[in-house]
């Protein structure tokens, strides 16, 4: 198959990660978006755009590789 | 329409987003299918983590998702008996033992696996099980997602299983396998984002394991159980009455991890079918023991939401003395305490019907009971306990713990759940629809064109059957249970033909037919003749008349699996004996003995199945000494 299939899956949580700290960090403080004390979308968003970045560095990895 | 909560814009984009990333890999995958091999073997090219991931992904269907949360929150950390007893020994097996026979024969599925090892009759039975088999659980899957749905965010039943069939559909119709395969992977990655957040949450608000530990002894408590009965699995497993599995190691250990365990991870198709697609031998093998590695860690990612959803949003419980003196002390003050402080949203959403009070009062931490359609009332068993819903446990957390953005993030990954499952089925059926029944017994001799077409029509007409069987499917408690009885009428024979299938050359076809024919009735047999403590006489058995009962359907099932087997064995083999079996030379490749041991001393370890296969048991051993 020549699709590496870390191009999509890198490129999806890219723009959900960034999407969901984006919208946390605009929320930040507003009432219901923190349970327990931690604003998470922000949180978790930035964790799964760290995520998709690192499958799209291994897909550019491995296209110069391949 | 009353539902339990609604969705915000940000929802519905990270929804989008995923069903654009979806439809697009069938898009962009569509033009590699150009003959039928890449349709439904993705043309033997992908790598080894890639189908490894699929293996596991095909796997954690809705079954998994809400029914290791619905059994976390029913039976505790025993329910990880189903992956660390019931999951990786046979994984290990399949990927070292069997898989140079599958796929080192020329056999393109299981069933024609049979049919070279065995005959056109052994085939014939497995391929028509076997299918009729995936449509059913596509649309068992489909019935209860597209009831979910609309239970949480008020979605019409059949808009929902329309939209997901449709996009599984679009993918699978496109790209074959392939597209399924990559979309696994996107959607196994999916579903660990999706719900990780739940459990760090729900663990937070408990003060974590410990805390969770000390609120589940009292459950336990108040169940009758002693307090480490949900939180250690093993320790309880001596005496059936003593854990609330109510199972006793050995029906564990020899129904759950022997027989259900090794029917399904070595023989069924559908898990199979992604090993097989692996670019070399070395990969397929390497396949699910790639696959064991997330597997052994997916209890803390499925069943800790559902032992979470029986305690979450409490006040820490007082030291047990001064609780309760004896179970019913405990449950009056539960009673209590739960009506004063655990206000779910489900139970606004009944005061429409009415029913507010008798709601929270009865439910337990934040899964509610099950509710009668007829009375709107909570449905109890025969005898007087409430029944809860527990196939709500997980999808509960996630209303309570995920505000707007995440809780779209959570919603997706259960849909991602669904369509993994689901594309897994229909993947199957094509397959063994096209090659065993429709290429052996319709339309023989037609050209590899005609068989592509076959198979893009057989996804059509698999996916159609399976939402009329979404529509028809009756309701249970507890979804992986029905399965898990399907499972022990068909698969759990299935393992000793092919153990000895694949280990014994004396074995014939007129033995395996046989064997597998009474195998399946035995299981028939001993259910009808049997039945768990506190079922009326019916689906869930003693339809012959009750001559044993049992502490738990679970302990039935297993034992049930246990006297399949047992019987397909013993018939195999005396069969077999009584026959002619076939030439060595027709079973080079087919049979151990007959067949040259692998090499791969020249691999590095960690590519070595036989050492990877060491390593992984020896972790899920540690797992299961580390929760005792």
């Amino acid at each position: 198959m020549r699709l590496d299939i870390r191009w999509p899956i890198g490129l999806m949580f890219a723009i959900l990660g960034a999407l969901l700290a984006v919208y946390g960090g605009v929320t930040l403080g507003q009432p219901g978006t923190a349970p327990g004390g931690v604003p998470i979308n922000l949180y978790w968003g930035l964790v799964m755009l760290a995520f998709g970045l690192l499958m799209l560095a291994g897909a550019t990895k491995g296209r110069k590789k391949g | 329409m009353t539902h339990i909560t609604s969705l915000h814009w940000i929802d519905y984009t990270v929804m989008l987003v995923y069903f654009g990333f979806v439809l697009g890999i069938g898009v962009a995958l569509k033009r590699y299918v150009v003959n039928s091999s890449d349709f439904f073997l993705s043309g033997r090219s992908l790598p080894a983590w890639v189908t490894g991931l699929a293996f596991i992904s095909a796997n954690l269907g809705a079954q998994e998702v809400i029914g290791m949360g619905a059994s976390g929150a029913k039976y505790g950390i025993a329910t990880s008996h189903f992956y660390w007893v019931g999951a990786i020994p046979a994984m290990v097996f399949v990927g070292v033992l069997m898989m140079p026979f599958y796929y080192g024969s020329r056999a393109r599925s299981v069933p024609e696996y049979l049919k070279l090892r065995f005959d056109e009759k052994t085939r014939g039975f497995n391929a028509i099980s076997f299918a009729t088999m995936t449509v059913f659980s596509s649309g068992v899957s489909l019935y209860a997602m597209g009831k979910l749905l609309n239970l949480l965010v008020g979605w019409s039943f059949g808009t929902s299983i329309l939209i997901a069939a449709g996009i599984v559909l679009f993918y699978t119709f496109m790209g074959g396998l392939g597209s399924a395969i990559y979309n696994e992977v996107l959607q196994f990655f999916l579903i660990v984002f999706g719900f990780a957040p739940l459990v760090f949450l729900g663990l937070r608000d408990v003060g974590g394991w410990s805390g969770l530990q000390d609120r589940l002894a009292w459950v336990a408590n108040a169940n009758g159980f002693a307090d480490g009965a949900y939180t250690r699995s093993w320790a309880y497993m001596g005496n059936a009455a003593a854990n609330p599995v109510g199972v006793e190691w050995f029906g564990l250990v020899m129904g759950l991890g022997f027989v259900l365990s090794f029917g399904y991870w070595c023989t069924d198709f559908l898990v199979v079918q992604r090993a097989m697609a692996a670019n070399s031998m070395s990969a397929a093998r390497r396949t699910p023991l790639i696959a064991a590695v997330p597997k052994m860690l997916m209890p803390f990612l499925v069943i800790l939401p559902g032992m979470l959803a029986l305690v979450v949003g409490q006040e820490a419980p007082k030291p047990r003395n001064d609780v309760a003196a004896t179970p019913a002390a405990a449950v009056a003050t539960r009673v209590e305490h739960v009506a004063q402080t655990s206000a779910p949203a489900y139970g606004q959403r009944l005061a429409a019907n009415g029913s507010q009070t008798a709601i929270i009062e009865h439910s337990r931490g934040i899964i509610p009971p099950k509710i009668d359609p007829a009375t709107g009332e909570p449905q109890r068993d025969n005898r007087g306990r409430l029944v809860l819903d527990y196939d709500l446990a997980t999808p509960m957390m996630l209303v309570k713990f995920f505000p707007a953005g995440l809780l779209g993030l959570g919603l997706t990954a259960l849909l991602a759940s669904f369509m993994s499952g689901m594309a897994g089925n229909v993947t199957a059926f094509n397959t063994v629809w096209t090659y065993d029944i429709y290429q052996s017994y319709i339309r023989p001799g037609r050209s590899d064109d005609h068989y592509l077409r076959m198979g893009r029509i057989a996804t059509v007409f698999g996916i159609a059957i399976s939402l009329a069987a979404a529509y028809a499917a009756a309701s249970f408690n507890n979804i992986m249970e029905l399965l898990q009885l399907v499972f022990a009428f068909v698969n759990a024979p299935l393992f000793a033909t092919f153990a000895l299938g694949m280990f014994w050359k004396r074995a014939t076809g007129h033995g395996a037919f046989t064997g597998l024919l009474s195998g399946t009735l035995a299981a028939g047999i001993h259910h009808g003749l049997t039945l768990p403590a506190g079922a009326h006489a019916g689906i869930k058995g003693g339809y012959f008349g009750v001559v044993q009962t049992f502490p738990s359907e679970l302990a039935q099932t297993f034992w049930t699996a246990i006297a399949a087997f047992t019987t397909c064995f013993v018939v195999t083999i005396a069969v077999s004996l009584m026959t002619r079996a076939r030439s060595d030379e027709e079973m080079k490749g087919l049979v151990y003995s007959l067949t040259p041991i692998q090499k791969d001393t020249d691999e590095p370890w960690h590519r070595r199945p036989a050492a990877l296969g060491a390593v992984v048991l020896v972790a899920a051993l540690a797992l299961n000494l580390l929760f005792w």
